[in-house]
């Protein structure tokens, strides 16, 4: 047990401020505080606290530090990012550094966007609203499922979600049983053991075999009750998971199945409604890769879309289109029936706040990439990987993945992984992920990722650290 | 003002039922409650063959503002379910104790519509709720 | 005034090319069973159209930025932009989420800070800043009474208790955690009812979800008779910290008796809602309940900070979230409060009282109707118009229509659902008295109209973008998403104008 010491008590002591005007962010002056106490019929601020027992108000925040200037806050925090070392990005495993055109973040922190709060007054919302609506068709049409919600927390989240809502769309079967592949991110299945363990929902592991799916697993579970299928698209590891055979798999047995995916692997993918021969009926994943920064692991988004049977059973907020009373379009919050405010405990989740910003920034990353650009991305990440591979195996005692790959792929290395990691960092690389903890039966496994950003001239740089830090002729 | 019609047998949860000559019991929510929920967007209904117990939330009916169970009155077997609601919730609103039906049961014990409330009892229990 | 969608916009082979590679790569090597057949409908245009769709877009709503925003329970106060500036520094957010600590000290430093400073505010002693919403941080507050109980073996106690006033997310998260939700009802005068509480509790009691100050407005005089009547029945107390704006440097949570609580970063310590979020529901908890805050949490030894993960946590419910958090908003609220610092925290709750009681007092010489007219308001207040839509027809939501054409943000209506007709206001601590003298002006005039012509009011809105919507038609004709738009449904009415 790592024993971690209390922090030092704030070196500055609060100074008392008298006058109002030096508060931040309170427009108050002293004559109009005096006006306003007479207005109540008080003598003093405090007595607007008197209805709080005595025994239990406090004089101050002792343990709190004195404020700072804007000045002040700019000095500390440009010294406190300037210590986070940044370097050459080959790590993926859910978080993907792409670029992010310039006017993404412009437009999505003008006040209006950033200021404003979830569009219940639809009336003085239409630009959140009709922009979530534009979200919604835009991931509908990605994934090729028909509906979509406005977002929720994380691709983890709307992972377990998607769990949730698979059990509740199939409750007259009864089950709470949910088939998962080995190599679904390891990370967004604690997340869903931690929000599905309360009301009795089982995570059961599918067999994997080369990196992927193992098919002639799926006979010894025949006769076997699950609500629903997970199939990551690609998986964790990279590997492109037998989707049309897992899913028509599924399908013949009652079972629902919900596609975890990447999406901007959907650009060249296979869509979610695409899959069998009667398409996914839930998509889910990390909205991170469109637009969003890395941002040290967030805000990010989730996102969820779904085939229309199953809508009611979507958690979180959805905006539909109609009319005024003019007969003009407009959009509007709808479907709240089965949110929190209005069915309280039947309600599909208590989710509220969504992502509302990160849609924000999604959606308009998606129209300056249209789906050319976005195909564009997605193939440059491929090939990107796919020389970082080769180049990587070249090296004495690095092998490459078995099977295709999309976007993120697996290196077997010669020794152990996390040291020759920490070597890397320092060489200012990040070489991608330790595999060996959650996933032992790969051996010195190395999760790397090159997505369009990484030049040749990277991937060269990223081998000959790697053959210093192995020991290992540079020859190419 | 709602509508109480005299043929029919109501509940506290502002449901009714009406006994069939085929040993059926039809059964909606009242005029009442329509009115209350104001206009319905939507009808859950249950699968036909579900065995209910008295008190058991079987439907749930939404407005945009509001959504609601609707509870069992009587013991029984889901017989059918108003197929017009899937495409036209708002038959309920506008002809709560006619197209606007829910559900048909097979009762289970005929004799326990007797506790249910007639129609002047219902037009008391709306009184004293105003 | 209103905007194409930009699908409408769209041109085939219109692209922005200077966002994408120059080039198509190859990606024959893989299998053609995987490859995509249908092009996603996403919109081929421009830059600037892009750029002027969404500039558009945004001036059509309302924002703290632009408008008076008293929306009850949700704490519009003034986002500050250095928040923002500072919290996108590259250091920050180019850092990707699993570079090892090493790469990452003074991130970790201010998180670190941030959870001290959470703990100082609250009277906890342990923090996670890891769920990223209220509701998130209620979810984990509740699985972590479960899991105590648990521990010692107590799997019966599965009820949680909530006052009928409650936010709905309190019961739907009782009941996202396995729990039963118990209801209890509150006395005239807004406080729970303590008797019927007392007849509540018993060996199933799990704990007990509470705001305060309350929904209602106003401060749970009883709380710790309360905290007294739950702890012995053997339940635990859970504080919703959604209000926390209304009492911050005043008194603190876990001296009233909870032992668990979240606090709503984008309410009290000012961090944006972004039109629906992100937010961030940070949980802090007592040392009984500490053991089992979600993971990973920072620590510090010497002077290096890391994540304090499973093998340090082994009581832990567990993740909530793919890496640890909403960091970016995380760090917004870190700026936030140090800009504050102590004493400028104490005056966030002193300003928001004087602002909402100051706001009462007006409106009741106006001859509004305060629901709780003998109580201090908190830092929000209710007022009920059941008088006026029994005079007039003229209800809460019409009020709130024409408030949006006198340039103000409605206030929360219809909740709490305890209180008919009602307007919950809240007009945070950032607001000049000014402001709030409008406010009450523009609802009295409101009121006088709805008296003399209250047709009139229930046209509002009239000025906004669209005017009222149809909500019927949205819910039964449903039109999700532009590609299975339903075909009865007219395009933008509104073409690209010329001029305007």
């Amino acid at each position: 047990m790592v024993c971690w010491t209390p922090l030092r008590t704030a070196t500055c002591l609060p100074q008392k401020t008298e006058t109002a005007a030096a508060v931040p962010f309170i427009p108050h002056t002293s004559d109009e505080i005096a006006a306003m106490l007479d207005a109540i019929g008080v003598s003093d601020i405090d007595q607007l606290f008197d209805e709080i027992p005595a025994s239990l108000t406090i004089s101050g925040l002792p343990d709190v530090p004195a404020g700072l200037s804007e000045a002040g806050i700019t000095r500390l925090m440009k010294e406190r990012a300037g210590r986070n070392a940044t370097s050459v990005c080959f790590l993926g495993a859910g978080a993907y550094e792409h670029h992010i055109p310039a006017a993404v973040w412009e437009i999505a922190t003008r006040g209006e966007f950033y200021s404003a709060y979830t569009p219940y007054q639809a009336e003085a919302s239409q630009g959140t609203l009709q922009l979530i609506y534009e979200y919604q068709s835009m991931l509908a049409g990605l994934t090729g499922l028909d509906v979509s919600n406005a977002s929720l927390y994380d691709g983890a989240t709307a992972f377990a979600e998607s769990c949730l809502m698979a059990v509740r769309a199939t409750r007259q079967t009864g089950s709470r049983r949910i088939l998962v592949p080995r190599y679904l991110n390891p990370v967004w299945k604690k997340v869903a053991r931690a929000m599905l363990t309360g009301q009795n929902i089982e995570l059961v592991e599918l067999a994997a075999v080369e990196g992927r799916s193992d098919l002639s697993a799926l006979a010894a579970l025949d006769g076997e009750n699950f609500a629903a299928i997970c199939i990551p698209w690609p998986n964790f590891l990279g590997g492109l998971e037998p989707v049309d055979e897992l899913t028509d798999w599924a399908h013949e047995r009652g079972m629902l199945v919900i596609a975890v995916c990447n999406p901007t692997a959907l650009a060249l993918l296979k869509a979610p409604g695409e899959w069998g021969g009667k398409s996914a009926d839930i998509a889910c994943g990390e909205g991170q890769p469109l637009g969003i920064p890395l941002s040290s692991g967030g805000p990010y988004f989730g996102f969820l879309t779904c085939k229309q049977a199953l809508v009611r059973q979507m958690p979180g907020r959805i905006v539909g289109g109609t009319l005024d009373v003019e007969g003009r379009p407009g959009f509007t919050l709808t479907l709240q029936a089965r949110e929190q405010h209005i069915r309280r405990s039947k309600a599909t989740s208590n989710i509220c706040t969504n992502q509302g910003l990160m849609v924000t920034a999604a959606t308009i990353y998606l129209s300056l990439l249209g789906s050319e650009g976005l195909r564009r991305v997605a193939a440059r990440c491929h090939a990107n990987t796919r020389d970082l591979i080769a180049s990587l195996s070249s090296l004495d005692g690095v092998t490459g993945p078995t099977g295709a790959c999309f976007h993120e792929a697996v290196l077997s290395l010669p020794k152990a992984v996390a040291p020759v990691l920490d070597q890397l960092a320092a060489a200012g690389i990040l070489g991608g992920f330790d595999l060996s903890a959650d996933f032992p039966e790969l051996g010195h496994a190395l999760l790397v990722c090159a997505t369009e950003l990484r030049s040749a001239v990277d991937i060269e740089h990223y081998r000959q650290a790697l053959a210093d830090v192995l020991g290992v002729p540079v020859a190419a | 003002m709602s509508d109480v019609p005299g043929n029919l047998r109501f509940t506290i949860e502002h449901e009714w039922v009406r006994r069939e000559p085929d040993g059926t019991a039809v059964v909606g929510i009242t005029d009442h409650a329509q009115q209350q929920l104001g206009e319905l967007v939507y009808v859950e209904l249950p699968e036909a063959g579900r065995v209910l117990a008295v008190g058991d939330a079987m439907a749930v009916v939404e407005s945009t503002k509001a959504a609601s169970d609707v509870y069992a009155p009587l013991d029984g077997t889901v017989r059918e379910v108003n197929p017009a609601l899937t495409a036209r919730p708002e038959l309920v609103n506008t002809d709560a104790y006619g197209d606007g039906w829910l559900v048909r049961l097979q009762l289970t014990d005929a004799s326990q519509l007797d506790g249910l409330l007639d129609a002047a009892a219902y037009s008391d229990l709306l009184a004293a709720e105003d | 005034m209103t905007e194409p969608l930009i699908f409408e916009v769209s041109r085939a082979g219109r692209r922005a090319p200077s966002q994408a590679p120059a080039v198509m790569a190859d990606y024959s090597d893989l299998p053609a069973n995987a490859i995509r057949t249908s092009i996603p409908l996403l919109p081929e245009v421009s830059e600037l159209q892009v750029v002027r769709h969404f500039t558009r877009l945004s001036q059509l709503n309302f924002s703290i930025d632009t408008h008076f925003y008293p929306l009850g329970s949700c704490t519009m106060k003034y986002n500050p932009r250095a928040a923002n500036k500072l919290a996108m520094l590259p250091g920050f957010l180019d850092r990707h989420p699993l570079e090892p600590a090493a790469h990452a000290q003074g991130f970790l430093e201010c998180l670190y800070e941030l959870q001290q400073m959470l703990k100082a505010v609250t009277g906890m002693s342990g923090v996670s800043l890891t769920p990223m919403a209220g509701a998130q941080g209620e979810f984990a507050g509740v699985a972590m009474i479960r899991a105590y109980h648990l521990s010692r073996g107590d799997a019966e106690r599965t009820q949680i208790i909530v006052p009928d006033a409650a936010h709905g997310t309190n019961p739907a998260t009782a009941t996202m955690c396995g729990c039963d939700v118990v209801e209890i009802p509150t006395g005239p005068d807004g406080d729970v009812n303590v008797d019927a509480l007392r007849k509540a509790v018993g060996p199933r009691t799990a704990g007990i979800m509470l705001t305060n100050p309350s929904t209602l407005g106003v401060f749970e005089r009883r709380i710790t008779e309360i905290a007294r009547v739950v702890h012995d029945a053997g339940g635990l107390l859970y504080y919703d910290g959604a209000n926390l704006n209304a009492i911050l440097g005043r008194a603190l949570p876990a001296a009233m008796g909870f032992d668990v609580m979240h606090i709503n970063l984008h309410k009290t310590f000012s961090t944006p809602h972004g039109g629906g979020g992100p937010g961030a529901g940070i949980v802090a908890a007592n040392e009984r309940l500490e053991p089992f805050l979600p993971i990973p949490i920072v620590g510090r030894r010497d002077d290096r900070y890391g994540w304090l993960a499973e093998g340090e946590r082994p009581q832990a419910i567990g993740r909530l979230s793919g890496f640890m958090g909403n960091a970016g908003i995380l760090l917004r609220a870190y700026v936030y409060m140090r800009l504050l610092g102590a004493d400028g925290m104490r005056r966030v709750s002193d300003f928001a009282a004087l602002n909402a009681n100051y706001l009462m007092t007006r409106l009741a010489a106006a001859g509004f109707t305060v629901a709780y007219p003998t109580r201090r308001a908190s830092h929000e207040f209710i007022i009920s118009l059941k008088n006026l839509a029994r005079d007039t027809g003229v209800n809460a939501m019409d009020v709130a229509k024409a408030l949006l054409d006198r340039g103000f943000h409605a206030p929360t209506t219809y909740f709490p659902l305890l209180v008919p007709e009602c307007l919950l206001i809240e007009p945070t601590e950032s607001e000049a008295v000014q402001e709030l003298d409008a406010f009450a002006q523009a609802l009295t005039d409101i009121r006088d109209l709805a008296i003399r012509d209250p047709a009139e009011v229930k046209r509002a809105p009239l000025t906004t973008p669209v005017r009222r919507l149809d909500d019927v038609r949205a819910a039964r004709q449903l039109d999700l998403s532009w590609q299975s738009r339903p075909v009865n449904l007219p395009a933008s009415n509104n073409p690209p104008t010329p001029q305007e």
